[in-house]
């Protein structure tokens, strides 16, 4: 049994946001954390490999730089990783994204008992369609927003948070998952982890690699495979700043009038 | 940026101890200061982590890094709680370098995999009557078939309550010239004769409870000697060098943190229609302390890098002890006038650093006694 992890750098929104000519985001440019949806997926994985003892896969797509963050979820206690990059895979929307990540766990060989993890959504583009259309496209099933994961042999039993309730979900193998911040609080790093992370495997896939995958194609990958196009990025102006004063008592209401008196409003 | 005079994975140490610090240690930092809580969940998390033992050897329990990464770990956790960093520095950075150094095969693959998943072990050495000067301890050890028997007390024992065993070390003879003899040995808490005092109330690292050990008639097989018998001063004094590394970098990171804590402050507080960080005073003042800090830090890293490379760093040690501890006290001091009247309450945590910060003057030899230790180095007699 083989856990695949789908993770992505994803820009650090308390930085700030650079944009290229063509209206992309210009992620070299910008500091980079691992998005927070994917830890909860990686967590969710790292957790069955202690119950069952299973190989754990993350799987990411986007620059080579990107191997950094691979390293980081090693020292988590990631077995090895699959960095898919390459100057045809640019520009990619969340179709071409997922067709090509499809192809990626294809060419690794997705098992009978296998599983793949995603977070729900990224915190750039919070889309959250890149999961749904990996399982489409590998025409397995798919359970979102999952907020506990129990495994019985090849039974799934997933449950699904909804806004007003949730699905008690039994579902095989091989499937797709999206899991939400309520499944997990993903765990430390040990230092025994960060001395071995770069011992692990990164397997690199390039065009090359993938090309012959039939979900690889000229008009279905890369900014030319994209039916979406972005129009225009902006940071949005920022409004005034907000500073919240707690207590009721004559400390705050000082510190209050001492505030209001400084910006001379009264 | 000294960040660049580090390996990639030594970064990573810093970067995971940072995130623990903030994310579980410093929340509680101020609760467990007033409360004198001992951070037992905190310990967990760094011992689960692999903090603990960080720099020891990985067929032992620990992780097998070196010395420096250590030294990064304390730095992060001082800079937002002095009390944690000293259970972490007695536990970590003396008691087990003792074992590692001096334990006998058994001695070591029994207690070092239990000390680094978190049972802490304590480091008895001083005595009421016996500081400094360890010629007045009068705890004894006494000969008895196989075992020994043991009476005496233990003063001023850094986690005393939380302790699963101490290093205790104790007079087992006199040699030809009529001085004592010491003999160290390693002692579990449920050893009958053995008990602990109550805490003692401490003007800092309050969450780090210290407290007495008692023996009365506490019987230890001899299989508990470390190292060799009549040589326990050399176990105290090579634990101290390691130490005063840790306790040196525990300094350090309270220094840093106050200043940390300190430029937030100024750039946010407004006197005189202006944030006081804008006032040349506030600048020079910062300026000057960093710098000393950055010094300070780059002393302890020298002698951290010794201890990796196998060298003699006893006396890099202790300027790097000596040094730290007094810019902890001057970086305190002068961090906590800028808060005013706030740095005097405890609203805001530089009153803590600032009492935090003595005890690094104290212990693990006091720095007068730092100032010897380098006096002989330099060539005086």
């Amino acid at each position: 049994m083989r856990i695949f992890v789908c993770v992505k750098q994803v820009p650090d929104t308390s930085g700030k946001v650079a944009v290229n000519d063509n209206g992309t985001l210009n992620r070299a440019s910008m500091s980079t954390i691992i998005n927070p949806d994917d830890m909860n997926a990686v967590e969710a994985a790292l957790h069955l490999k202690d119950e069952t003892g299973c190989q754990v896969t993350a799987v990411t797509m986007g620059p080579p730089p990107a191997e950094e963050m691979l390293r980081e979820l090693f020292a988590m206690g990631v077995d090895d990783g699959i960095l898919i990059t390459a100057r045809e895979f640019g520009g990619s929307d969340t179709f071409a994204t997922s067709q090509i990540i499809a192809a990626a766990i294809s060419h690794a060989g997705l098992e009978e008992e296998d599983l793949i993890f995603c977070g729900r959504q990224a915190i750039d583009g919070d889309t959250a369609q890149v999961g749904p259309q990996i399982a489409e496209k590998l025409n397995i099933p798919q359970v979102t927003y999952a907020a506990q994961i129990d495994k019985n042999g090849r039974d799934i039993i997933v449950k699904r948070m909804l806004e007003d309730g949730y699905y008690m979900i039994e579902v095989q193998t091989p499937c797709l998952i999206t899991c939400i911040g309520e499944l997990n609080v993903p765990r430390y790093q040990t230092v025994v982890g960060i001395r071995h992370c770069y011992e692990k495997n990164v397997v690199i896939y390039d065009f090359e690699a993938l090309k012959a995958e039939p979900l690889i194609e000229p008009d279905t990958i890369g900014l030319k495979g994209s039916p979406t196009n972005i129009f225009k990025s902006f940071t949005p102006p920022q409004k005034g700043k907000v500073e919240m004063l707690s207590g009721a008592d004559k400390n705050t209401t000082n510190l209050l009038v001492e505030k209001l008196r400084n910006r001379h409003v009264i | 940026m000294s960040e660049y005079l580090l390996t990639k994975q030594q970064l990573m140490v810093k970067e995971l101890t940072h995130k623990i610090a903030e994310e579980q240690i410093k929340p509680i930092a101020a609760e467990i200061d007033e409360k004198e809580i001992f951070p037992r969940e905190s310990i967990d998390v760094l011992a689960r982590a692999g903090i603990l033992g960080c720099p020891y050897p990985e067929e032992l329990g620990g992780s097998g890094m070196d010395f420096l990464s250590f030294v990064l770990a304390i730095e992060e956790i001082a800079k937002v709680c002095g009390s944690t960093a000293s259970i972490v520095c007695t536990h970590a950075g003396v008691s087990m370098y003792c074992i590692e150094l001096f334990g006998t095969k058994e001695q070591k693959e029994r207690y070092m995999p239990l000390m680094a998943q978190g049972h802490l072990m304590g480091f008895a050495l001083t005595e009421a009557n016996a500081g400094s000067d360890s010629s007045g301890m009068l705890t004894t050890a006494v000969k008895d078939g196989s075992n020994y028997i043991i009476n005496g007390a233990k003063m001023f024992i850094s986690s005393a309550p939380a302790n699963d065993f101490n290093i205790v070390v104790a007079v087992t003879g006199k040699n030809a010239k009529g001085r004592p003899e010491f003999t160290a040995f390693i002692i579990d808490k449920d050893t009958p004769g053995f008990s602990v005092g109550k805490p003692v109330n401490k003007l800092g690292i309050r969450g780090s409870l210290t407290a007495e050990l008692i023996f009365e008639d506490c019987v230890v097989s001899e299989t508990q000697v470390l190292g060799t018998i009549g040589k326990g001063m050399k176990v105290a004094l090579a634990s101290l060098d390691a130490g005063r590394i840790c306790m040196g970098t525990q300094a350090l990171g309270i220094a840093q943190g106050a200043i940390d804590e300190t430029i937030q402050y100024v750039n946010e507080r407004v006197q005189f229609r202006k944030r006081i960080s804008q006032f040349q005073n506030t600048q020079f003042t910062l300026a000057d302390l960093q710098t000393k800090v950055d010094a300070g830090r780059m002393l302890l890293w020298r002698a951290a890098k010794l201890k990796d490379m196998g060298k003699p760093f006893g006396t890099e040690a202790a300027m790097g002890k000596l040094y730290n501890s007094d810019l902890a006290m001057e970086t305190t001091v002068k961090c906590l006038q800028f808060f005013g009247g706030y740095g005097y309450t405890k609203e805001y945590p530089i009153e803590r650093m600032l009492r935090d910060a003595k005890i690094t003057q104290i212990y693990e030899g006091t720095n007068e006694i730092q100032k010897m230790v380098i006096g002989r180095a330099v060539g005086l007699n």
